[in-house]
């Protein structure tokens, strides 16, 4: 495939996923409604929500080689400010938006400060504590904020008109596709960046990195930041998606669903972890409807039992996924056709 | 006075179900390089057999059902670990992220297993009378279990200092951690000690499985995974591979947690733990200079 032919495919597949909401054709295998029906359109949204989240996550494990358990703290922030300030505190939305992007940069900041002081499985433990700090703050709803274990729901007046209603479903569609359309260009810039071209050289040996003279901590602590804002403001378009915040979002579990996705799109691959994220998101979906199916019902009750938690079986293809199937969706499209890909910004 | 008496022993009851869960994931990490991810799943899965094979004997005698309780979980603990080890972790060796991958796996499905099988709801845990009634301590009423629990997990810290000290197992476990290829030197098979570890770690954790059943009064699935956390917590301020650093750390924390969670708020404990793991990262002598 030279670059041309390659440039001309990409531009039709965006073209095409700009117009998805005037195509009426049904997918029946992929999707239950046609591609333009709100739940379709709703579905492709959050894919579109953890593709990107996926990237985040991707940018800080492989590309900065800093395996962190407490990715799904940032994205909370991003969903919890928003929808406090726009609930709680009734603000407008550019102003909500202002503060929820102040406070999702400083918070990195001062977390990662202190959990990049270790390294390595002492970073990922610290980095989880963290995290469950912030899960517990939520689940304690303070000064009645958050709603605990309830969660936080949006009221109909909180958001302004064309993003709320069955009918604006495609608004939010067009929005999450922007959204993961800026983390990639942000993402496949700061990985080919002087800065970038660093965390890869940390990934593969800190020491060497030091004793040219660079600093890694500091160069650690740009990545964790800056995949700590890219996640927040995933969080922040998954607010507006939902209507409301859920208190699973902020859990270890989401943390470990993240590394999923990224293993199973390919670690250390722009392009790989974003569709990880979107098949993710996908089977997730679609393993619930399997999970309800009448036909599961005639099934001995064993079976039944462990095909119809979607986390068992996505535990279970992450293990296989991780002993047969090292690099991930990337890593097998590669072994399949070694010229093919050479834009993700790693080797 | 007779609060601090209450909270200080109940302090020491949780800090042992801490020091359980965190000893073997401490001996794990510290000789095997290896951030088991699973070992709250250990703990859950080895409380609900336990739970599981002793309801047959709940209307006769309580007491051998809690004994029977202890024994079945310990083994499924080991028998757990086991598996584990051989089956998954041990293809992985040459690729240490692969293993904490692998173990995350495990945590997910196994979770979600335990949930398909026995229920996402808490199950009650019947106790023999003499535990759950209280002891008078410096005029405070502790409740027996905690004590119990506390005495049990000063137990497994003997028998595991006793078992690094003074057997032979023990002195190539602890020159593992120190220097592991020294160790393999030598000519002697650290595979089988990395097993023995994993097997011990894993019946810690279904020792601490079936005590936090005895502590609550009740089993969840989720329990594992907060366990884990807080674990994590003990293993990095108490020194990753050291056994009496785990101990100290469990009751420091547990202690803080129970005092802070009584005079502040409840959960403001919890919360205030994770600030007391930063401060120790920032305090610690060793910084990110060093290796």
């Amino acid at each position: 495939m030279n670059a041309r032919l390659r440039f001309v495919l990409a531009l039709a597949g965006i073209a095409l996923l700009v117009a998805a909401p005037w195509i009426g054709i049904p997918l029946p295998p992929i999707f239950s409604e046609p591609l333009s029906a709100p739940g379709t359109l709703n579905l492709l949204a959050l894919c579109f929500i953890f593709g990107a989240l996926a990237l985040s996550y991707d940018l800080i494990f492989g590309f900065a080689g800093l395996l962190s358990f407490g990715h799904a703290l940032y994205f909370a922030v991003g969903v919890y400010t928003a929808a406090v300030a726009l609930a709680r505190w009734h603000w407008s939305l550019p102003q909500a938006l202002a503060f929820t992007f102040v406070l999702s940069i400083l918070l990195p900041l001062v977390i990662g400060a202190v959990c990049l002081r270790v390294r390595d499985v002492q970073f990922a433990m610290v980095t989880l504590a963290f995290a469950q700090a912030g899960s517990i703050l939520v689940m304690q709803n303070p000064f009645n904020l958050t709603g605990g274990e309830e969660g936080l729901a949006l009221g109909v007046n909180a958001l302004p008109a064309f993003l709320v209603g069955v009918e604006n479903t495609r608004n939010l569609y067009w929005l999450a596709l922007a959204l993961l359309a800026c983390t990639c260009a942000v993402g496949w810039w700061s990985v080919n960046s002087a800065p970038g071209r660093v965390w890869q050289a940390i990934r593969e040996n800190e020491r060497r990195v030091a004793v040219i003279g660079l600093n890694p901590y500091l160069y650690k602590l740009g990545a964790f930041v800056l995949s700590a804002f890219l996640a927040s403001a995933a969080g922040i378009v998954y607010l507006l998606i939902e209507g409301s915040a859920s208190p699973d979002i902020t859990t270890a579990n989401f943390t470990l669903a993240l590394l999923v996705m990224v293993v199973l799109g390919g670690v250390g691959t722009l392009w790989g972890a974003v569709l990880g994220g979107i098949v993710y998101e996908y089977l997730d979906f679609r393993l619930v409807t399997v999970s309800g199916a009448t036909q599961l019902q005639s099934l001995p009750a064993f079976l039944r039992v462990t095909l119809s938690e979607p986390l068992f079986i996505l535990g279970v293809l992450f293990i296989v996924l991780v002993l047969f199937v090292p690099g991930g969706l990337a890593g097998a499209v590669r072994r399949l056709n070694p010229a093919f890909l050479t834009s993700s910004g790693s080797q | 006075m007779s609060t601090i008496v209450l909270l200080f022993l109940t302090g020491l009851g949780l800090g042992g179900l801490y020091f359980l869960v965190a000893s073997g994931l401490s001996l794990i990490f510290g000789l095997m390089r290896v951030l088991n991810m699973a070992h709250g799943a250990l703990f859950t899965i080895a409380a609900y057999i336990a739970w599981q094979v002793t309801l047959p004997l709940l209307g006769g005698n309580l007491t051998l059902a809690w004994f029977a309780g202890i024994v079945v979980a310990i083994v499924a603990g080991g028998a757990c670990a086991f598996l584990l080890e051989v089956f998954l972790i041990r293809p992985l060796y040459t690729r240490p992220i692969g293993q904490i991958l692998v173990t995350v796996g495990v945590a997910l499905a196994a979770v979600a297993l335990v949930e398909g099988a026995w229920g996402e709801d808490m199950k009650q845990v019947l106790l023999p009378a003499w535990l759950t009634g209280t002891v008078r301590v410096l005029g405070a009423n502790i409740p027996t279990s905690q004590l119990v629990i506390a005495a049990i997990a000063l137990l497994v810290l003997g028998a595991l200092v006793l078992f690094l000290r003074a057997t032979r197992y023990g002195l190539v476990i602890r020159a593992g951690v120190e220097n592991r290829s020294m160790v393999e030197a030598l000519g002697i098979d650290v595979n089988r000690a990395f097993t023995l570890v994993f097997v011990i770690g894993g019946m810690a954790a279904g020792l601490a499985g079936f005590l936090a059943g005895t502590f609550f009064g009740e089993i969840d699935p989720a329990r594992g995974t907060s366990m884990l956390i807080f674990a994590f917590i003990v293993v990095v301020i108490g020194g990753l591979g050291s056994v009496t650093g785990s101990a100290i750390a469990a009751a420091v924390v547990a202690i803080v947690q129970q005092f802070l969670n009584f005079y502040a708020a409840p959960g403001i404990g919890d919360f205030s733990v994770v600030i007391l793991l930063a401060a120790a990262l920032l305090l610690r002598p060793r910084s990110a200079e060093a290796s």
